[in-house]
């Protein structure tokens, strides 16, 4: 047939009906207006990072290990003003939020997921757990200003210290506790039957299955979630604050790995940060302090995120 | 607790013991050793009936096809036999399956253990995310095996004829072989454990036939140590492969839109295939329906 048609004529008729005859307008503004888009988060976020950047470098560039090592002081003029304290504060509560939160959080994702039975009353669970990871950071401000500082249940103020490194990890870990929940039974739900069924076939017990199988596929998704839910923790300055993270001045200087201030009045980055900003306002060097803290907190951020990322991909290249 | 150990009881259900033949409606195994026996199976999703009143033996070391259009309710049967359907959330068998004897589905079988006695392989090869080594030596493993792993992992990929390929990557992760060697890695896996029956659920569906010539000269291979239950798709396979086949059908009530599979016929594959009994096999093993 077609050998037949294919004389010159036809050939031609072809070739004319198969040719591109206008432009895609609408799909080529589709792209550019993507393409904005992308643009415009680029900037807005170059344009804090050198603004930032550079009002820093009064504290960072002019004294680095000073401000480092420094504490919180009430006259940016201080030579003693630094982030020590905060770096301290942030440090351990994000060991805190990491010891208490991954665990138990991943233990209930496992419960939910695998052992719980499918019923009105688990759905109920899930979905409450769902909204627990909308609830505004303040009301667990409140629930570890009622927890851990006043001592209306268990007594537990007199375990933590009070106003304390502690309470705010404690505190923290609880904000993130849904979040672990919910991205951790995502990670188990993409587990496939396939090996489930393979494991269970030749022998295994569900304990096994979930040991050998389903946690160790699920790796780098547990840790995507958990990474973020530690973000989350680090950047937030609403709960401390009530469970009497210290804005002003603090006197104690203890050393990085000194676990005897853990019960001690304590503050963290995004504390500092919102502080030293406020007071920017009757002493501007304060500013450039807030800067250089903000520069910190994202370092800080980073290295957790690049160990985390460096942990899944090894994760992941086991599942292969 | 090991099945095998126990005297094989008598079921209250009208199911002869295994060491008896009945005599009334002699089976197509009569004079053979019975592995399983089932008896008015009937297997059911929530108040879904899936399949209804199965009953039929499975021969000692012989290949059984069982065939069937799709929706008939194969899979589904084969999974009774390791309890794989216990899986499934709301399944439900009723009815009388024995293996050698023993009631499995009674209160005091283990289905850990029954399945370590009959493996099963998948339609699609599912390999753990491990190495090969890893994935033969898995079922060993979680038995608690330790010592002589090398041997049982090198004599279940000999007997799954994929030792030759593999023997000088044994470390190299069982994803970066093709899909035919990952099912046969997936029956050196079964094997490993040292089952006595092999469940395979369609295990050619996603192979091209170079593998499936491999797959089913391998069955023939080692039917002489254990006894195989093939669900399969493919007529010619089943004709090539199996001593005894089963035919099943859906049995279609279009007043409440349901699918019943139900169990039509079952005798040796050679009186199947050439002069079957019931005129819906015929129509089927011709290609006439399904």
């Amino acid at each position: 047939m077609i050998s037949r048609l294919s004389d010159e004529k036809s050939r031609a008729a072809i070739a004319a009906s198969i040719e591109r005859r206008r432009v895609d307008a609408r799909g080529l503004l589709f792209r550019t207006v993507l393409q904005a888009c992308l643009l415009l988060t680029l900037a807005l976020l170059a344009v804090l990072l050198i603004t930032v950047a550079f009002d820093s470098t009064d504290q960072l560039g002019a004294r680095f290990w000073d401000f480092l090592g420094g504490t919180l002081r009430s006259q940016s003029g201080d030579e003693q003003l630094g982030v020590h304290q905060a770096i301290y504060g942030s440090m351990w509560i994000a060991i805190i939020v990491a010891l208490l939160a991954f665990p138990i959080g991943i233990g209930a994702a496992v419960y939910l997921e695998e052992y719980a039975p499918r019923n009105r009353f688990t759905s109920f669970i899930e979905v409450n757990i769902r909204n627990l990871a909308g609830v505004p950071s303040i009301v667990y401000g409140l629930l570890g200003l009622a927890l851990l500082l006043n001592g209306q249940i268990f007594g537990l103020d007199r375990l933590t210290g009070g106003r304390s490194t502690l309470s705010g990890g404690i505190t923290l870990a609880i904000l993130v506790l849904p979040i672990v929940v919910i991205t951790s039974g995502e990670a188990f739900r993409a587990v496939p039957t396939a090996l489930r069924e393979g494991a269970y076939g030749v022998g295994a017990t569900k304990w096994e299955m979930i040991r050998t199988q389903v946690l160790p596929y699920a790796a780098p998704g547990i840790l995507t979630g958990t990474l973020l839910s530690m973000a989350r923790a680090i950047g937030e300055a609403a709960p401390l604050i009530l469970v009497g993270a210290v804005t002003g001045r603090l006197g104690d200087n203890p050393g990085l790995f000194d676990l005897g201030a853990l019960d001690e009045r304590f503050t963290a980055l995004p504390i500092v940060i919102t502080s030293w900003t406020q007071q920017s306002g009757r002493d501007a060097g304060f500013a450039t302090a807030a800067a250089a803290a903000i520069v910190v907190l994202l370092v800080f951020v980073l290295m957790m995120n690049s160990a985390a990322i460096g942990l899944r991909n090894r994760f992941e290249k086991k599942r292969g | 607790m090991s099945m095998t150990d126990e005297a094989p009881r008598l079921i209250e259900r009208p199911v002869a013991a295994a060491a008896e033949p009945q005599a009334a409606e002699p089976p197509p195994a009569a004079e053979r050793d019975v592995v399983f026996r089932s008896h008015d199976v009937n297997v059911y999703y929530g108040a879904f009936r899936a399949v209804r009143d199965v009953t039929f033996d499975v021969p000692k070391n012989e290949i059984m096809a069982l065939i069937g259009p799709s929706g008939c309710g194969k899979s589904t049967v084969l999974r009774c036999y390791n309890r794989m359907n216990d899986l499934i959330k709301d399944a439900r068998v009723t009815g009388a399956i024995t293996y050698r004897g023993t009631d499995l589905y009674d209160e005091r079988v283990d289905p850990v253990e029954v399945r370590r006695r009959i493996g099963m392989v998948f339609q699609k090869p599912n390999p753990f995310p491990k190495s090969i080594y890893d994935n033969v030596a898995y079922g060993p493993r979680v038995a608690g095996q330790k010592k002589g792993l090398d041997d049982v992992v090198e004599s279940s990929l000999r007997k799954a004829a994929l030792w030759e390929e593999v023997n000088d990557r044994l470390n190299d992760s069982a994803l970066g072989l093709s899909g035919g060697q990952q099912q046969r890695l997936c029956i050196a896996r079964a094997i490993a454990v040292g089952p006595d029956v092999l469940l395979m659920d369609e295990p050619c569906s996603a192979l091209d036939p170079i593998a499936t010539a491999r797959i089913e000269d391998l069955m023939q291979e080692i039917k002489q140590d254990y006894t195989i239950m093939i669900v399969t798709h493919n007529m010619q396979q089943a004709a090539r492969v199996s001593d005894t086949t089963a035919f099943f059908t859906a049995d279609v009530r279009s007043e409440n839109d349901t699918r019943t599979g139900i169990l039509v016929e079952v005798d040796t594959t050679q009186k199947m295939f050439s002069n079957p009994a019931d005129e819906r096999t015929e129509n089927y093993v011709t290609g006439r329906f399904g």
